[in-house]
């Protein structure tokens, strides 16, 4: 029982820790099936993380905070594809500056309207009667059922008291999955990414179909952004977003840029990380394993399964190379 | 003015006084043409005449600075490929606009999906193929990834893309570049049947035997100018090729008797594997002798390349031998690039863009690539700029390089001319071996002519040649003894004086008809 608990605890913080990488790696499929790099999804996270929160507490609405997050976002990847698909910009360069761009600014601009060293005040704040924060949906009967052996710690601890957008997170796998491979929109979305003189001389805006689809991972990584800030930690802190874009660029390619490889791989990577955070202090064979080892492990996988582990996976064929109608 | 409008009206496509400038460079000049409806019309000129700037513009790829488009007598504003599409334009072009990692169905159906969800559009699509298939012979698997499909199937499906889009009039750019003599027949064959139908074929090559093949008209164009409009049974090949030049010329390849002596290229056994696993020469074995021309025949991409690669010691050898001018080549003797030059072996490599030249360098630096050591051009510390500059100019003279210019940056050249200079740097170090890949692919008829000769020359002093070449008229004028690769194997060989398209066809795809089977046991015997 000890052991089930133990399990049903780090599987719930995997849900928790995987939500942004989820929302982030769909983003950047968005992105790159589309031909698009998109290195730039660590800033996107940042500076919505920070627009929600700073949203939510001078509204003291977390909904307002989702829409200024998601708001931010977008205007960031227009910002990419402007430059990048308006102006054949070198798609890694312009990801840069964008990261740059939202570590410096969110820090500033923090530290200019709230004066807390680049924080925003937290968001749940009784005395000043703030309550800005999403709080978890605990779902029909958990209440109920939360004593019942298994089936409690199951339903009640495992899939029930997470916030909203860790189910939304969840349902929109096969939501992206159902438009990249049922509809029109997938269709020449996959095609820009492999060739996208034939989408051209099929009659369709090579540039339509990538500003519409970075808009798109705009609004998703806007998701993950706000996640952090307004739902998980409920304050803004500079550099919050900790890599997570990069770690959800490199779920995407564990998954091979399709959705349910990137959600295995985001979970993967949730898992090692709720291992990570559950085993600290853990000693083996009367030496403690340092903590910071431990919080290394996740990434230093990443670098070790990246490296040659997960097999051929073979990106979209126009990734990265600006489009320009070529002359004879 | 009735009758103006009536042969308006026969008329598929009329361009009238089309102009269209990049730059500099004036691509299109007031250029008119008339195309009857329900006819294959051809449209040649050299590379660089403008042909597809002219079709790019038809189809919106482009649009025009001046002049209109007259669409079954209407004026038509093509602003993109949408508008040409609906107009019932559909194009072929030379390099497939396919996604490859799709299906021949998913191909067919992007762009012209008709709704929201693509599952209907899918079984809509299904069936329409299904019947256009049957009506013109252009079976394709539906369900499979482009990609794994041969280029004559790959071709057939965008035809089959234009059609399935309503095409009246069907533009093939150099459709026949990839395609075995075989499939060429078969192409010519839906294409009859395509203008049976009343679908109006506009037909670009540069090929002048498929224009005499295959068309009811022909107009020519020339730096960009339209030059003359023909009827093809009342014209001919030389004909045509001194409009397209502007000069006489010679289609033949003047050669005498070759007169082999010592085998100075032997490979043996020869096998190499890719990395992704694909096996791309496979056990190869042939000679070539002093004094004559071995020609590779073969559709592109069934181990020429690897062989030139392996040869000239940009690959390492990974088993089998080869001997090479006296010089035993095997997995434990590897030689690179240099020092295979240093055994007098020259190497003109099949793409000048990507391994002849690099192009944003001037020609006299481009023209002492791989023999930048020799001392004549170095002195103890600094290169001897002037020493280049001026044996650059000496031999551009010598080879009739123009503009005969050493600091003109190599891509400012034109194609004929970058392979001149090519040729020039590796026949000058006289070499006793030459390898030579694709040696005119994208070069202009008069510059053919000159090439050709100086590859027979090199055979005539007592070189060994080695061409590998997808035309097969190079190869059946300029080889002395054919070899036809296919899937990384030597299917056979074959004298040039028994060579012609249809056996070399045939082998190309892997058959070896019978006279070719009698021909080796006559020789093994």
């Amino acid at each position: 029982m000890e052991a089930f608990n133990s399990l049903i605890l780090i599987l719930d913080a995997t849900l928790r820790v995987a939500t942004p990488l989820i929302f982030a790696a769909l983003a950047g499929m968005f992105s790159e099936r589309t031909g698009i790099v998109n290195i730039a999804l660590e800033g996107k996270i940042l500076a919505s993380a920070f627009a929600g929160a700073a949203a939510a507490y001078v509204t003291n609405s977390p909904w307002m905070g989702l829409l200024a997050g998601v708001m931010v976002s977008v205007v960031f990847a227009w910002m990419h594809a402007f430059a990048t698909v308006t102006h054949n910009g070198d798609h890694v360069v312009s990801g840069m500056a964008i990261n740059i761009l939202a570590a410096g600014l969110t820090a500033a601009l923090g530290n200019f309207w709230f004066k807390q060293g680049g924080n925003t005040p937290n968001l749940v704040d009784p005395f000043n009667d703030i309550d800005a924060r999403f709080s978890p949906i605990t779902l029909p009967f958990a209440d109920q059922l939360a004593d019942v052996p298994v089936i409690g710690g199951l339903y009640s601890e495992l899939i029930s008291g997470h916030f909203l957008l860790v189910y939304i997170a969840l349902a929109a796998v096969p939501v992206c999955w159902w438009v990249m491979f049922r509809t029109r929109f997938g269709l020449r979305m996959r095609a820009v990414g492999e060739n996208p003189s034939a989408v051209d001389t099929a009659g369709i805006s090579v540039a339509g179909m990538r500003y519409l689809s970075l808009t798109i991972c705009g609004v998703l990584a806007g998701l993950a952004g706000v996640y952090l800030s307004v739902a998980v930690t409920a304050q803004f802190l500079p550099n919050m977003s900790a890599g997570k874009g990069y770690m959800a660029l490199a779920a995407l390619i564990f998954g091979k840029w399709r959705p349910r490889g990137a959600l295995l791989a985001c979970l993967m990577f949730g898992i090692l990380q709720a291992i990570a955070d559950r085993s600290q202090g853990v000693s083996l064979g009367g030496f403690a394993i340092p903590v910071q080892a431990i919080e290394a492990l996740p990434y230093v996988l990443t670098v070790v399964l990246l490296a040659g582990f997960i097999g051929k996976a073979i990106p979209p064929k126009a990734i990265g190379r600006p489009y320009v109608k070529e002359r004879e | 003015m009735t009758a103006q409008t009536d042969v308006a009206a026969q008329m598929a496509i009329e361009l009238r006084g089309i102009d269209k400038r990049f730059g500099a460079v004036h691509a299109n000049k007031h250029i008119d043409l008339q195309v009857e409806k329900g006819t294959i019309h051809g449209i040649v000129g050299e590379n660089g005449a403008g042909k597809s700037t002219l079709m790019s513009i038809i189809y919106g790829f482009y649009e025009a600075d001046e002049g209109d488009i007259l669409i079954d007598g209407k004026v038509t504003r093509i602003t993109d490929s949408k508008i040409a599409i609906a107009s019932g334009i559909g194009m072929v072009h030379q390099h497939f606009m396919l996604i490859q990692n799709m299906t021949a169905l998913e191909n067919v159906v992007l762009g012209a999906e008709r709704g929201f969800l693509i599952n209907e559009s899918m079984d809509h699509a299904r069936a329409e193929l299904v019947r256009l298939a049957k009506e013109y012979g252009l079976d394709v698997p539906l369900d499979v990834p482009v990609e794994r499909l041969s280029v004559g199937l790959q071709q057939r499906i965008e035809i089959l893309k234009a059609l399935y889009r309503g095409a009246r009039i069907l533009i093939l750019d150099e459709p026949t570049g990839v395609l075995t003599p075989q499939e060429t027949e078969h192409l010519f064959k839906v294409l009859d049947s395509l203008k049976e139908q009343g679908t109006t074929v506009m037909l670009i090559t540069h090929k002048l035997q498929e224009i005499m093949a295959a068309t009811d008209n022909v107009s020519v164009m020339r730096r960009g100018e339209m030059v003359a409009h023909v009827k093809t049974r009342e014209t001919s090949r030389e004909q045509l090729a001194e409009l397209m030049v502007g000069r006489k010329v010679l289609l033949r390849v003047e050669k005498g008797e070759p007169n082999p002596a010592e085998k100075l290229l032997e490979v043996e056994g020869l096998t190499w594997t890719a990395s992704d696993g694909v096996v791309k020469l496979d056990n190869v074995n042939l000679n070539v002798r002093a004094g004559e021309i071995v020609g590779i025949a073969g559709v592109s991409g069934n181990g020429q390349s690897e062989l030139l690669d392996v040869l000239s010691g940009i690959k390492n050898v990974q088993s089998g031998t080869i001997r090479l001018n006296g010089h035993e080549i095997n997995q434990g003797h590897q030689l690179n690039p240099s020092q295979v030059r240093d055994i007098k072996v020259g190497h003109i490599p099949e793409d000048r863009h990507k391994m002849g030249l690099i192009n944003s360098f001037n020609a006299d630096e481009a023209f002492i690539l791989g023999f930048h050591r020799k001392p004549e051009y170095n002195g103890k510390i600094f290169t001897k700029r002037q020493a280049i500059n001026r044996d650059c100019a000496e031999k551009m003279d010598k080879w009739d390089v123009r503009p005969q210019d050493p600091n003109l940056k190599t891509a400012n050249f034109s194609g004929g001319n970058q392979q001149k200079l090519v040729i020039a740097r590796e026949m000058e170090q006289d070499p006793d071996v030459l390898l030579v890949g694709q040696p005119t692919r994208g070069v202009d008829i008069g510059a053919i002519e000159a090439i050709h000769n100086r590859i027979i020359q090199m055979r005539d002093k007592g070189k060994a040649v080695l061409l590998v070449s997808v035309e097969l008229e190079e190869i059946m004028s300029l080889a002395d003894r054919i070899l036809v690769m296919f899937d990384g194997k030597i299917v056979g060989e074959v004298p040039a004086s028994k060579a012609n398209e249809q056996i070399l066809g045939l082998m190309m795809a892997n058959i070896v008809p019978d006279e070719v089977k009698a021909l080796q046991q006559e020789a093994s015997a």
